[in-house]
């Protein structure tokens, strides 16, 4: 624990403000591309000096086990932040929420097995830094493992489980009780400790399995969120400051990252966690019109003529690594004269901000970009919107069909532009399991094949 | 009293956390993620002060430097992955 009364704790503390002052500039010059990796410098900066600063607490006097960690932790941090690819970055922030969570876990254990005695408030907060870190950690695993397609991505639910979690929540509440109100019991407060560890790590499982896929982007916002929130309540149980302000910016980071991807799929956060438990809808559309198919040739000739292009893309060109080809691809079409932008929904990809982080990786500039409400305005004026791998945030059934399961939803009226070019594997229908009348509309031509080998093919005409 | 003085601290920092957050644009969100994720390493700080007490007892401190361990993969790799996604955020030249 740090203490607060000599002037070398008044040194930390006035370091932490500094630290503090500098994650809350970072986070500031984090709002314009141009300044960003600035503030992210400015950041790792506060956090450098607030390390270093701790270290000279009276009461940290061994250093060996601190060495060997930090180091240790250093090389696999620097490891997994060099070698994952772009396309896998929603897989490592999952972990690295998970990381964080269980950080907190460990240091709520910590403070529990120091031979200290400590106030029911005390008790209350290290018992909420235990039960948030566990379950971000076991939930972001499940999220990773259905990012890394290791388990399925579809919702996971069986029969009972809603009275199986409620038993869990009322189970956690009371081992929480148990372990605030430790004096009386303290002979079983390892096994209370032990239980309720694996209590929350059991709930943060329960959380994630019954969400599919497609709402991953709203899972790790939310698992982002819980992470900073954990490192909050561990700074209560610490009574350090620094912890308290640093985990509640990230706490607030994620909630409002979660409440952008809610609204961008118009629904609730209680419809996203629950609606697996929820009886699927039937809806009986019927669809009019036919699909028609359209060879990358015959693309190519429309490409060609075109004075405007607009692309959407989504994670089908993550899992084709198309981002690389498209980029080409604008490259020729802009040399041929064509102005080329690109429409990026916010729930397009696994995670917020997906897609732009491709699109830069491939050196495509950010001020091509432009949200959807922003292409919505000017659709009408494009010769050809081309989807690449989206399917969902491109649905016009969200705008006109009462009824089905996305009515409501904001999505890119890729519809409305003069000629609709879908790159896509099949017919499959997006994660949602609704059919898509955009493919049904006169204006539009299916070019089935993978998204890149399709580009490739493109590219080739162009060259000839 | 100490506890309400840290409730203060946790308003106004949630407060000051949403002001600066809305303003990130859509295309940032991604390294806001993982650079919110380094900033939660800050649990490292928390925990140095655990590894390091020998006054704790020895069960402590090995968990407090499993704590160190952990946070610093997040410290270490959500910085300089986000420095490598921000690296790629480029004008058109």
């Amino acid at each position: 624990m740090i203490e607060t009364t000599s002037t070398s704790a008044l040194v930390i503390n006035l370091t932490y403000v500094l630290a503090a002052a500098l994650f809350i500039f970072g986070l500031k010059l984090l709002g314009h591309p141009s300044s960003a990796r600035k503030g992210n410098l400015l950041s790792a900066v506060g956090m450098l000096l607030a390390i270093v600063v701790t270290m000279f607490d009276k009461n940290i006097v061994s250093f060996e086990w601190i060495a060997i960690a930090i180091l240790a932790g250093s090389i696999v941090g620097f490891f997994a932040a060099r070698l994952v690819a772009m396309t896998s970055m929603p897989e490592l922030v999952s972990l690295l929420n998970g990381v964080g969570g269980l950080a907190s876990v460990f240091v709520a254990w910590s403070t529990v097995e120091s031979n200290s005695q400590f106030s029911a408030f005390i008790m209350f907060v290290t018992f909420l830094a235990l039960l948030i870190g566990a379950v971000t950690f076991s939930g972001s695993l499940v999220a990773w493992a259905k990012l890394s397609e290791r388990i399925t991505g579809r919702a996971v639910t069986f029969k009972g489980q809603v009275i199986f979690n409620l038993l869990l929540v009322a189970t956690i509440i009371f081992g929480g009780y148990l372990f605030v109100a430790q004096p009386e019991f303290s002979p079983g407060f390892s096994i209370v400790l032990y239980s309720l560890m694996g209590l929350a790590l059991l709930f943060g499982i329960m959380l994630v399995l019954p969400i599919g896929g497609a709402d991953m982007p709203v899972v790790i916002s939310l698992l982002n969120s819980y992470s900073g929130l954990a490192a909050c309540a561990a700074g209560f149980a610490l009574q350090n400051n620094i912890l308290i302000v640093a985990g509640s910016l990230v706490g607030a980071s994620g909630i409002i990252l979660t409440s952008i991807m809610c609204k961008a799929m118009n629904r609730s956060l209680s419809n996203v966690l629950f609606s697996g438990f929820m009886p699927v809808v039937e809806s009986n559309m019927v669809i009019e019109g036919e699909v028609k198919p359209l060879s990358a040739d015959d693309a190519y000739y429309v490409l060609e003529a075109a004075q405007s292009v607009v692309v959407i893309p989504g994670y089908g060109m993550a899992v084709a690594q198309a981002q690389h080809a498209m980029k080409e691809l604008q490259v020729l079409l802009e040399e041929n004269g064509a102005e080329v932008a690109y429409a990026i929904h916010p729930v397009a990809g696994r995670m917020p901000g997906h897609m732009n982080v491709l699109l830069a990786e491939a050196d495509v500039s950010y001020e091509q970009l432009f949200e959807m409400d922003e292409i919505n305005k000017r659709i009408e004026n494009f010769d050809v919107a081309m989807v690449i791998g989206a399917n969902d945030v491109v649905n016009p059934a969200a705008r006109e069909m009462k009824g089905s399961p996305i009515y409501g939803m904001p999505v890119i009226n890729a519809d409305l532009a003069k000629n609709v070019f879908v790159l896509k594997r099949g017919m499959a229908s997006g994660f949602a399991g609704v059919d898509n009348p955009l493919f049904f509309k006169p204006n539009c031509r299916m070019v089935f094949g993978d998204a890149k080998e399709t580009l490739g093919s493109i590219i080739r005409q162009f060259a000839d | 009293m100490e506890a309400i003085y840290l409730l203060f601290i946790l308003l106004l920092s949630i407060f000051v956390g949403f002001e600066l957050i809305q303003k990130v644009p859509a295309t940032l969100h991604t390294p806001l993620m993982s650079g919110a994720n380094a900033i939660s390493g800050i649990t490292l700080v928390g925990a140095l002060a655990l590894a390091g007490d020998d006054s704790l007892g020895q069960y402590a401190e090995i968990l407090g430097a499993v704590a160190v361990f952990l946070a610093t993969i997040n410290v270490v790799g959500g910085y300089l992955v986000t420095d490598r996604m921000l690296a790629m955020f480029k004008k058109k030249k």
